[in-house]
This record gives structure tokens, sequence and C-alpha cells, in this order.
């Protein structure tokens, strides 16, 4: 009886949005009157940070700082329709939406900024520190803060703008399956490393090492927190996790997180995490969906993993120590 | 622990962002970590109700009586609502896109279909008085047999789940299931050096996310509802709220916020319509949030699946054919699972390129809790099949498994079995960084190779 050390690969892709539904989110975005951004939407953030993301993807579209950037959201009373939160299309449809209403809004700023430095709002850009002022001749400028108070105040124009990303939904061909289930695909590699104790079937995750391909880190720190978190979670279905531990079977169903069990601080495997960016031709400065995807290789990795190890291929989820004991047990039967 | 690998595909991307790519702290991250982020159920109000469900003991049964008499004297009781009380009874939720038919009851009226199903609404001033007034709800039932396996379900004489459907499957427009066809893969197991089938199975797995499901409902005094809820899709759920209580969407005002964790587990429309009937029958708020114990086994979870996979190798790793049976476990009625189930077809031959695919995907009811959307719908364990398949298929042709995934890995332009060319592969380079990152050699023609279209 030992401990037995195997390693496994796997690599998969994972669609962004849900075209099979239809795919629609809106955005509303104005200026408050001293050049603060108001993002209004419907969309709901589940904890992963997504009024964070709309509010930078809004500042680098208008050109302010993203804390000059509020996100007015989950209010249907005041927020446009967003189909939700789900199928890895947050960042990328809603994301989008934010895009065309933020350049909407933009192209009225600058109109303001135009008459009030007596240009043409073409020949204008934004620095990305709050000012705007002339291609090539910076000290030309005007402030964003003055532009609102103008625009309010004198010009009499509204500085704001409506955003609408709309993927048409895909109706599956029925003789052949032909369709359009999303717009792009993420990807990903990992390599995971484990040890099998033969007498117990117990498996501890050594070490996985993943490979995301993203589209676009937008906000690079809150990718890891997702890809860790994701990592991890399938790492957990792997291993661990399942409402009914006999299925078909209906016994022994848990009921809180003493039944249920998932991986504690103590079974945390180590992770690395390398992301690759290739811009989508559709995404909000290129960025995919991650969300899903980042919790799905580890789960065949192990499984192919804890083969190498132990030479017993488990082919049922979740790889408990109860079903690794008993293939052992076939193993040396046989 | 993270790094960017900047140096792939680098031409492809302008690095010039100023706001974006940059790893700015959450704006909102003080509050979760300090305790002041508000949630739904942080809010109190006066004269608030709390509503308990009286659930199905059996898989399966048919109902002869319900008596909530002794319940409705129990101190402490408002109200306690049946089937009788909710206006369009009979919903599915993907109705809002055309998918239907509505086969599931809000309160059972006539049979229940799994251990679970929402029977009976008891409304207290207090959860322990609403629970001890549940306790004395009588339901006569009679006890039908139940089928829980999904081959059994699918095999001739099984006991019918759900007669909305009439048959222990969902009728797609194409049939029994959901059909992906490419090229000829009866010819390309012909040409195949060795053929593999092997079948792969999952039990269902719960989002667990750390705030349960619930929401509260508020009569205002303008005959409007303010509905304070965790749902995942506002409008979904107000959309289908409106057509549960036949009531006008403009009647509706739904709030959201922060979200304690969703993972799909908080797109399915359980809470909202019912607690705002509540509060329209008692003109009292109504507070309905689910225990954990209601979480882990009422809420619905991951689809337990099983599927089949056949596939055609050659001796040189290119694999010329793959056949795919999966299954979807429905439990006893549809929520999201004809969409997971069809979204699986398409990802059959995940991202390598095969010429030949035959891909069906069904969607099967049991006398289980129903199953929805759970991160990674319709692909997570397809995943696990197809890449504990791909190490099977390397180790049969005694090919080095990373190597044998460049040989098939798809590449820009390339078709796909759903017939959408390839655009922006990454899989190659995701694979080559993964050599590197894990000290996993591969030959060096691998390293060179690239997802970009030969030019």
């Amino acid at each position: 009886m030992a401990i037995r050390r195997g390693r496994g690969v796997a690599a998969v892709n994972y669609p962004t949005g849900m075209n099979l539904g239809g795919d629609p989110s809106q955005a509303l975005v104005h200026s408050t009157p001293t050049g603060n951004f108001m993002v209004t939407l419907s969309s709901v953030d589940l904890g992963q940070g997504l009024k964070q993301i709309m509010a930078q993807i809004c500042a680098e579209t208008i050109g302010v700082s993203a804390d000059q950037v509020t996100i007015d959201t989950a209010d249907t009373d005041t927020g446009p329709h967003c189909m939700g939160t789900f199928a890895s299309r947050g960042t990328h449809r809603i994301g989008n939406a934010v895009i065309q209403a933020a350049t909407e809004a933009k192209q009225v700023m600058l109109e303001v900024a135009a008459d009030e430095l007596e240009v043409n709002a073409s020949d204008l850009e934004t620095d990305g520190a709050g000012n705007i002022h002339v291609k090539g001749a910076p000290q030309k400028s005007i402030s964003i803060f003055d532009t609102a108070l103008a625009a309010h105040f004198k010009r009499g124009r509204s500085i704001s703008g409506r955003g609408m990303f709309l993927i048409p939904r895909s109706f599956p061909e029925v003789e052949t399956g032909a369709m359009k289930p999303s717009t792009c695909y993420a990807h990903a590699c990992t390599v995971a490393e484990v040890d099998v104790d033969d007498e117990t079937g117990e498996v501890t995750v050594v070490s996985v090492k993943n490979v995301f391909e993203i589209g676009r880190a937008l906000n690079p720190k809150m990718v890891e927190q997702q890809l860790v978190g994701g990592s991890w979670m399938g790492i957990s279905h792997a291993l661990y996790e399942t409402t009914e531990p006999y299925y078909p079977n209906r016994d022994h169903r848990g009921i809180d997180f003493n039944q249920y069990l998932m991986p504690g601080p103590g079974d945390l495997a180590e992770t690395e995490i390398v992301v690759l960016e290739r811009p989508a031709a559709d995404g909000p400065y290129g960025a995919k969906g991650p969300g899903e995807m980042c919790a799905n290789p580890q789960i065949p990795a192990l499984a192919n993993a804890i083969f190498d190890a132990v030479g017993v291929r488990i082919d049922h989820l979740p790889i408990t120590p109860e079903r690794v004991l008993r293939a052992l047990k076939a193993q040396r039967a046989a | 622990m993270m790094r960017l690998a900047k140096e792939y595909f680098a031409d492809q991307r302008d690095d010039d962002l100023k706001q974006l790519g940059v790893g700015l702290q959450r704006s909102d991250v003080p509050g979760h970590v300090t305790g002041k982020t508000t949630y739904f159920a942080d809010r109190n109000f006066p004269r608030m109700l709390h509503l308990k469900m009286v659930r199905s003991p059996h898989h399966h049964a048919r109902i002869r009586s319900i008596d909530t008499s002794e319940a409705e004297k129990h101190p402490g009781v408002a109200r306690v609502l049946t089937h009788k009380d909710v206006p369009h009874n009979v919903y599915t939720i993907l109705i809002l896109i055309q998918v239907g038919p509505e086969d599931e009851q809000v309160l059972a009226a006539d049979k229940v279909r799994w251990k679970g199903e929402a029977v009976v609404a008891v409304l207290a001033d207090s959860e322990r008085a609403a629970n001890e007034a549940a306790a004395k709800v009588k339901v006569d039932y009679e006890v039908l047999p139940a089928v829980f396996d999904m081959d059994e379900a699918l095999a001739p004489g099984a006991p019918l789940v759900n007669e909305y459907h009439g048959n222990n499957y969902y009728t797609y427009d194409s049939g029994s299931h959901r059909k992906v066809r490419f090229g000829d893969v009866e010819q390309g197991f012909a040409q195949a050096d060795f053929v593999l089938e092997e079948t792969y199975r999952s039990s269902p797995i719960e989002q667990a996310p750390t705030e349960t499901t619930g929401c509260i409902a508020v009569p205002e005094g303008n005959d409007r509802f303010t509905c304070y809820t965790n749902t995942q899709a506002m409008f979904f759920t107000l959309d289908n709220t409106s057509i549960i209580l036949q009531m006008p969407g403009h009647k509706l005002h739904f709030v959201g916020g922060t979200v304690g964790g969703g993972f799909g587990g908080k797109v399915d429309v359980t809470v909202e319509p019912i607690a705002i009937l509540a509060a329209k029958l008692t003109g009292r708020p109504v507070s309905f949030i689910y225990t954990r114990e209601e979480e882990m086994q009422i809420s619905s979870p991951r689809a337990a699946e099983k599927i089949v996979i056949k596939d055609g190798v050659m001796k040189d790793g290119r694999i010329v054919a793959r056949y795919v049976k999966g299954y979807t476990d429905a439990g006893a009625y549809s929520r999201h699972s004809p969409y997971g189930a069809q979204k699986g077809a398409a990802h059959y031959p995940g991202p390598y390129t095969i010429p030949n695919v035959w891909a069906d995907t069904y969607c099967v009811y049991t006398n289980r809790t129903p199953s929805s959307a759970m991160r990674g719908f319709g692909v997570t364990i397809a995943d696990f099949a197809l890449e504990v398949q791909m190490d099977k298929l390397a180790r049969l042709i005694s090919m080095d498994p990373l190597e044998f995934r460049f040989i098939n890995a798809y590449r820009d332009g390339d078709m796909k079995a759903h017939r959408q060319p390839t655009e922006g592969a990454a899989l190659i380079e995701c694979m080559q960084e993964a050599s590197k990152a894990a000290n996993w050699p591969v030959a060096e023609k691998f390293l060179k190779m690239s997802s970009y279209k030969e030019t």
C-alpha cells in the first residue's frame, strides 16, 4: 500500500452567451451636472464584480477615471432590460451595451466641448484624466467638469446615451443541427497532479496549472479572483460534490455543509494561473466570458491524473474515495 | 499566482487601454468585507409575514384531498394558500422564449412528481408559527410508482412522470432529441484503425451559494408590489411572475442588488410569484427565504448526465469519427433543461476538428428534484466525458495525451460539426503554454503550431 503520484491534462473551449435563447442587454449612460457618469442597468451583480467592470468599461470609452462612474443596476423601474447574469454573458453582452451607450454620451460631451472651445467636435479627444483637448494641441482644452456644467446650465444638452447589444436568436436546424450557440469561445488547458492513497482511495490534489485564454483581461485582479475560484470549484466538482451520492438512488442526500462536502482551506491545491489574450472580434475591448469555463478543465484533468497514478478509470462524477477504492479492489481482483 | 502571458497574440492587441487592463480595486469590496453590503434579506418591514411551504413527502403521488382547516386556526397564521389561489397555476419559465409546453404547477393541484414539490403555502407572523401550522396541513396522497433512472424512464412501460409532455423526454422540433449531423459517421468508423465506446456519468450538483434563494414582497400604497429579490435575471423573473399572477407588468417593481452567489441556482422563478401573490391576498409584506436544506434539496441542482461517446481514431492520432448520445436528467419538470441539453449537442466535438460527427442529446424526465442551470450548463459534464475520452484514446494508440490533442486541435477556419467556422481559436497556444508551465514536454513541431489560418 502506498501513496501514488500521477498527472493528467485536459483542454477545453467554452461558448460565450446564450444565442439559442436570444441574448439582449441594454444600458443607459448619463452625466451629472459636474461631469460624473451614471450607468443604468437592470443586470444583477452576483458578487463576481459586474459593477466594477461596467464602471471601467464606461470610463475607458468616455475617457474619465473609473471612480467617476457609478453603476445603478438591478431595479426594473429604472434600468433597461437585461436578459440576466448567466451563460458567461455579463462582461461580453452588457459590456458591449455600455460601450454603445457611453459612445453616444461621449459624442454629445465632445459637441458641447467643441462649442465651448469653438472648434470641431471631430478634432477633440479625451485624455483619460478628466480633460478634453484638441488633438495634437493639449493646451487647448476644457475639463469634463466644465463641459458638463455648460451642457446642463448653458447649452441645454443632455450628455447621455443609449446602448443595446443583441445577438439574434439562433434556431437549430432540425435535421443537421446547424446552429450558432455563441459568438466567441474562451479556451483553457489544465495540468493536474495528484497523490492517490491506494489503501483509502483518498485523492490529494498536489497542484493545478491552468492556462486560460479569455480574450482580454479587463481587470487582471478580478480575472485572477474568478479563475482561482473557478479552479477550486472544478476540483470540488471532480472529487467532492453531489446532492445524491448514490444517484440514481435517492438516499444519503446532503442537507447542509456538514453533509454536502467541499474542499476546505486545508485541501487547497497549489494553483497556478496563466492568462492568454486573443481579443474577440465582437468582445468589449476584446473580452470573452471565462466565468463558467474556468471551472471545467480541472475535472477531467484530475480524472486522468488519478488514472495515471493508480491505473483505474472512474467515469462517474464525483470521484469519491469510495469509488476509487472499489475500482482498485476490482483491479486487484482482475 | 496569476501571470499574463503577453507574448501570445501580441499582434492582435493594442495594449493602450487606460482604465482597463489594470487591476483596480473593486468599489464594492470594502462593503463586502466590512459587512456593510446590503442584501435583500437585510430589509425588515412592519407586519411582515413569513412563508413556509408544505412539500410532498412522496416522489410521485396523486393528491386525493388537501385539508388546511387546522393550519388556518393555528395562532399567528394569516393565510394558507393552495393551487386554487394561483391565477395561472401551470407554467414553465422558458415560455418567455416560446419553449413550451407549460408543465409545472406553482402549487400542486392533482399530482406531485418529486419529493419536495410545493403543495400548500402557509403565511404566519413568525417562521416558527408558519412551520408549526405547515405541520398541521393534511394532504391525502395515493402513492404512485416512481422512476429515478434515465434508462428506465426511457424504457417502454415506464411510469409517466409528466403528463404535460406525454413522454419521459422533451420533444424538440427534431423529435425526441436534438440532433447534430456532420459528415458520414459510419464511413468514418469504417476507415478508423480503432474504435472506442465509453459511457460517462455524473450525479446532481448543488450550486451552493452562500446566500439562499429568496425574496421579500411588499404591497405599496399605489397598488403596485415591490419585490426585493436575489434572482439572477430581473425582467425574466418579473415577466414570468406577471404571467403566473395574471398581473400587468407595470404593477411589479423588482429590486435586486448584490447577490450572495448564484452559479445558475437563482434563475428559476420559484419564490417571487407566490410571495407577491401572498402579499396581494394579505395586504402585508411577505418574506419567503429558502432554508439551507431547501437550497440543497429543493432548489434545482445541476442535472445528472449520462454520456456515451464512440470515437474512431487512426494510428497517427487523427480522430475521424465521433458518435455521442447525451442524456440530461431534468427531474420532474423542464425549467431550463431543454435548453441545456441542446446547448450540449453543439459542444460535443469539443475544441477539436472532427470530420464526421453524430450527436443526439435527450432531456429526460424522472421523479426527482427538477434540475436546471448551473455554471457550465450543458458543457461541464460534456467536457469531463470528452477529455477523459481523449486521454483513453491517446493511450489506446500509445501516444502522449497532450500531443494527441495538438493533432486534433481546431484552428481558425475549421468547420465545426454544428456548421460554424472556427474563429478566434486559441487552444493550441493554451496547450503550448501548459506544456511549458507544467514541464510536460511535447515535440518541437507542436510548439511551432499556431491557431492562425495558414496564408
